[in-house]
């Protein structure tokens, strides 16, 4: 028994290592008067409320969930044909470009940041926001990708050659058969990049940093001149968004098997 | 329906548009980049085309070598305190029913996903002197006042560690969740205590995973630009932050993509050796 209570321990110990920033944060988010103290005095969500109604932070939040939904269903555009191919055609050559998928996300993230910024400096387009769209999409399209060739490798392929044997061509199948069997794969690779364009920072601030602020930047350039409340509150606030992003595809989809596929040990 | 060779053109067709994205927004700024590590500098400017190597003959220095060395020995321990904390919990949470390792899921995944801003906040907050745990060391008779612990090396290595062990812990979870249990079960019967288990039994088994991982994390680790910025003093610059600061702020691009082409080579040859190591893996 003192093995379970060992290891309940150590979980704990884990757990509040994972927790005690964030719950400072959020401690520290409530507080009444425009001070960083922990425990908080007073309680106020004053905080939470100005996300929405002081001008800037409103206009970054806008800025990044415009930037976050567009780059996610753009690399979600990318990702589906791609995967959709290796799933159809045998093709040992176009495994280069599930490598050039994968690319961005394993190597450090500057090197991408820098990248684009020597790309769209060179063609011109340095600071227009759809720049920042294509870029994170790029960035994150591993994400969609992943997930999306899970969707795929799970298809009981008997099922698709009941419907060729019918006479369905390839569209007809894919509309009636695939796409609603990989629907979930979708909607889990949209989160996922989603979750994180909205929480990125060096990709956007290297390639809109000086024309558009979305709020990873918003708050590192709030905490250069000091501390203001409404970070802590911003902060817990995509806390919240990323659990509930991934509760919703966990509920939906199955995420032990996900993490299976994350590391590419499952194919 | 099986899979087919692709014939004709039309069968290539879906794979044109991800191919050309891909190749016009990665590959090319990709080039872009290492040509802009030849350049010269411009003032006020971003570059002029040329061909000089004085970017990279700037390696050469003291100071880049000790940033280097810095960050190599930066990731490389945050690698190994995470794989160490990551191990016995994803070994325990492999154990655990299949509801409460969504939910723990849940909560690293979020975690992992959350912006190195964010992180670096937190922890700047939990380690300032009003509000962090300088405040709780005081009350309990540890610290004489309340006093902040940043910047510092103790809270940029503790920030990289939170940042680093979601992904750990994801690294290692698919392997710890297929290692046979029976492995445990018969070292526990033929006496050994849980730990001599642990230790003698799920590591050696899984010793290709752990390098693999250790791997990874490190340069995920290398990757880590903002933490040593927010949390530590200039000293504490990594090889990331040194990109960042000469590309954004003291504008010379073409030194700042020499360093960033140095990186790729690191992190290509290390993931390479992973790809190694997975490769004798499956031959064993």
């Amino acid at each position: 028994m003192t093995v379970t209570w060992l290891r309940r321990c150590y979980m704990a110990l884990v757990a509040f290592f994972l927790a005690a920033p964030l719950a400072v944060v959020a401690g520290v988010s409530v507080n009444e008067k425009k001070t960083l103290l922990f425990p908080p005095r007073g309680f106020s969500l004053e905080w939470y409320t100005a996300i929405f109604t002081e001008p800037e932070w409103r206009g970054a939040l806008i800025a990044s969930l415009g930037l976050a939904a567009l780059s996610a269903a753009l690399a979600v555009i990318v990702a589906l044909p791609l995967s959709w191919f290796f799933w159809r055609r045998v093709a040992p050559w176009a495994r280069v470009f599930q490598v050039l998928g994968v690319a961005p996300f394993m190597l450090p993230p500057v090197i991408t940041a820098l990248g684009f910024l020597s790309f769209w400096a060179t063609g011109g387009f340095y600071g227009a926001p759809w720049t920042a769209v294509i870029s994170h999409a790029i960035f994150f399209v591993t994400l969609p990708l992943v997930t999306i060739s899970l969707g795929f490798s799970s298809i009981d392929r008997s099922l698709v050659e009941a419907a060729a044997t019918m006479g369905a061509d390839d569209r007809t199948v894919f509309r009636t058969v695939v796409a609603p069997l990989i629907a979930p794969y979708m909607v889990s690779g949209f989160a996922f990049a989603f979750v994180l364009s909205l929480n990125e920072y060096i990709v956007a601030y290297m390639t809109v940093g000086f024309t558009m602020e979305t709020l990873p930047v918003k708050i590192f350039n709030a905490l250069r001149y000091g501390y203001t409340p409404t970070m802590a509150s911003v902060s817990i606030f995509f806390v919240a968004i990323a659990v509930l992003a991934v509760g919703l595809v966990a509920r939906y989809g199955d995420l032990p098997k996900l993490m299976g596929a994350w590391t590419g040990e499952e194919r | 329906m099986r899979r087919e060779p692709a014939r004709t053109f039309s069968d290539l067709l879906p794979l044109l548009f991800p191919a050309a994205v891909l190749v016009v927004f990665f590959v090319i700024p990709f080039g872009i980049m290492v040509a802009v590590s030849f350049f010269r500098r411009q003032q006020g400017g971003f570059y002029t085309v040329d061909f000089v190597v004085a970017n990279y003959e700037r390696f050469l220095t003291p100071f880049f070598g000790s940033v280097l060395g810095f960050s190599l020995f930066l990731a490389m321990a945050v690698a190994v305190c995470c794989v160490v904390v990551a191990l016995p919990f994803t070994s325990f949470l492999s154990g655990c029913s299949r509801r409460v390792q969504v939910v723990w899921l849940v909560g690293i995944l979020a975690i992992l996903s959350l912006s190195e801003v964010i992180i670096g906040f937190a922890w700047s907050t939990l380690f300032s002197r009003t509000a962090g745990i300088g405040n709780l060391l005081a009350a309990l008779g540890l610290m004489e006042a309340p006093k902040a612990l940043l910047p510092g090396f103790g809270a940029v290595l503790t920030g990289m560690i939170y940042q680093a062990l979601p992904f750990t812990i994801l690294l290692l979870y698919p392997s710890l969740m297929r290692l046979d249990p029976s492995l445990l079960e018969a070292a526990r019967t033929l006496g050994a205590s849980p730990l001599r288990g642990f230790v003698s039994v799920v590591v050696p088994a899984l010793r290709h995973t752990i390098a693999a991982t250790l791997i990874m994390v490190f340069v995920f680790a290398l990757g880590s630009y903002l933490l040593p910025q927010i949390l530590g003093r200039p000293q504490h610059w990594t090889l990331s932050v040194l990109i960042t600061d000469q590309a954004i702020y003291q504008s010379n691009m073409p030194f700042a993509a020499a360093m960033a082409v140095f990186l790729v080579l690191i992190s290509l040859a290390l993931v390479g050796l992973v790809l190694l190591v997975g490769g004798r893996r499956e031959a064993a």
